[in-house]
């Protein structure tokens, strides 16, 4: 569950910044993305974010995924650890 | 897949930890290993993003040969554990360790290891570990350290926290260093694990890293962290046999052979005795040649790399 802002990722070339925003709990998933190859790759970027939402349980937050050439894998690194600062799961101890 | 105690390792090329660019194609340049780091290249305020990039990372992309390792936080910071769990979940070959002052900081990680193996549901034994000196400490117990556990296989000076701890700064002959590199060398022989000498940080300095690499191979080190896929080359290049030794090496091995055929027990060449030592050296020559593609490899030696 995501209880507060955060945000993981760089504007370096090859990475993606994502900024998690806390929503009212009834208000879904919302995805505003940047990318200056969302006409090739807008869609799957969009499915990656999403389904690390899901993967969480995440069921309302906004997302703004600023993508600056980022490969699936940088995309599920920075959502996990954006997901991780954001909810009550973060953690740094096992 | 399981880490291997003895192979080449001439270079190991460090990449940052929290830098996705340099990820997808790290094993093109021709090093032996890579090493991905957590500790001091990745700000305290992104060690989480450090981890979570470099597991995807090993669980993505197809190294290949390359030998996989990944430097962590030291284990009594808050990252330190994490960091080893993550690690082992993703696949990683070999956890380095930094600033190791003790054999009981590498009983301390080979512990955790096993927990992690054995929660991970990952067979036990599987991940290797590899200690990197930095302080006079670690350089006194540097042989209760290199013998301190069975996953260890290499002992590495990093020379940037050692010689500020000396109180004192890098020269380009190595002064400073010469003690330290030589009882890594012994340890690491004692001990039958690789010794690795530490980075060079001037990429622009051409000449000085050759005579650096120049000075460690005669010590006795079997290779060098680097910072630049630029200094891979001239590592290997240095660590490549000439066509001469290559030649001797090839008749040294020869003519073991055709002793052990007719079941001689002492061999000579050219009027020379062949004892051991010499042999062991003529395979490692081989081994070097082959790994440098300048010798086919036909032929397997137990002993590569050792």
């Amino acid at each position: 569950m995501i209880i507060c802002d955060a945000i993981a990722g760089t504007l370096e070339s090859s990475d993606i910044l994502i900024q998690i925003f806390c929503v009212e709990d009834e208000a879904g998933i919302e995805i505003h993305l940047e990318s200056a190859v969302i006409y090739q790759f807008g869609e799957q970027i969009r499915k990656v974010i999403l389904s690390e939402l899901q993967a969480a349980g995440v069921k309302s937050a906004k997302v703004r995924a600023v993508d600056r050439g980022a490969l699936d894998c940088t995309i599920i690194a920075r959502m996990r650890t954006a997901i991780s600062r954001a909810s009550s799961i973060h953690n740094e101890q096992v | 897949m399981r880490f291997v105690k003895n192979r080449l390792r001439r270079t190991m090329l460090f990449i940052p930890g929290n830098n996705p660019s340099m990820m997808p194609d790290a094993h093109l340049y021709g090093a032996d290993a890579l090493m991905f780091d957590l500790e001091d290249s990745v700000k305290i305020t992104e060690k989480d993003a450090a981890r979570d990039l470099v597991h995807q990372a090993l669980k993505t992309f197809n190294y290949g040969d390359v030998e996989l390792v990944v430097r962590v936080n030291p284990l009594n910071t808050p990252h330190g554990k994490a960091d080893v769990m993550s690690m082992i979940e993703a696949g990683v070959q070999v956890i380095r360790l930094p600033k190791t002052e003790h054999a009981g900081d590498v009983l301390e990680a080979e512990q955790w290891i096993d927990h992690c193996e054995e929660v991970l549901g990952i067979q036990k034994g599987s991940v290797g570990l590899m200690a990197a000196i930095e302080s006079g400490q670690g350089i006194l117990n540097v042989h209760a350290i290199a013998t301190a556990s069975k996953r260890l296989i290499g002992i590495a000076i990093g020379a940037e926290d050692f010689v500020t701890d000396l109180k004192t700064t890098r020269s380009p002959e190595g002064t400073e260093l010469f003690t330290a590199r030589s009882m890594i060398v012994f340890a690491a022989r004692a001990a039958g694990i690789s010794a690795l000498d530490t980075v060079f940080s001037d990429v622009n300095d051409e000449e000085g890293f050759c005579a650096e690499v120049a000075l460690i191979k005669q010590m006795g080190f079997d290779g060098k962290s680097v910072i630049n896929p630029r200094q891979i080359a001239p590592v290997n290049q240095l660590y490549t046999p000439s066509p001469n030794e290559i030649e001797k090496a090839q008749a040294i091995i020869e003519a073991i052979r055709e002793a052990d055929e007719k079941g001689l027990g002492v061999v000579s060449l050219n009027g020379k005795m062949i004892d051991r030592p010499v042999v062991l050296r003529a395979q490692r020559v081989i081994a070097l040649a082959i790994a440098a593609g300048v010798v086919e490899n036909t032929v397997v030696f137990d002993n590569i790399g050792g």
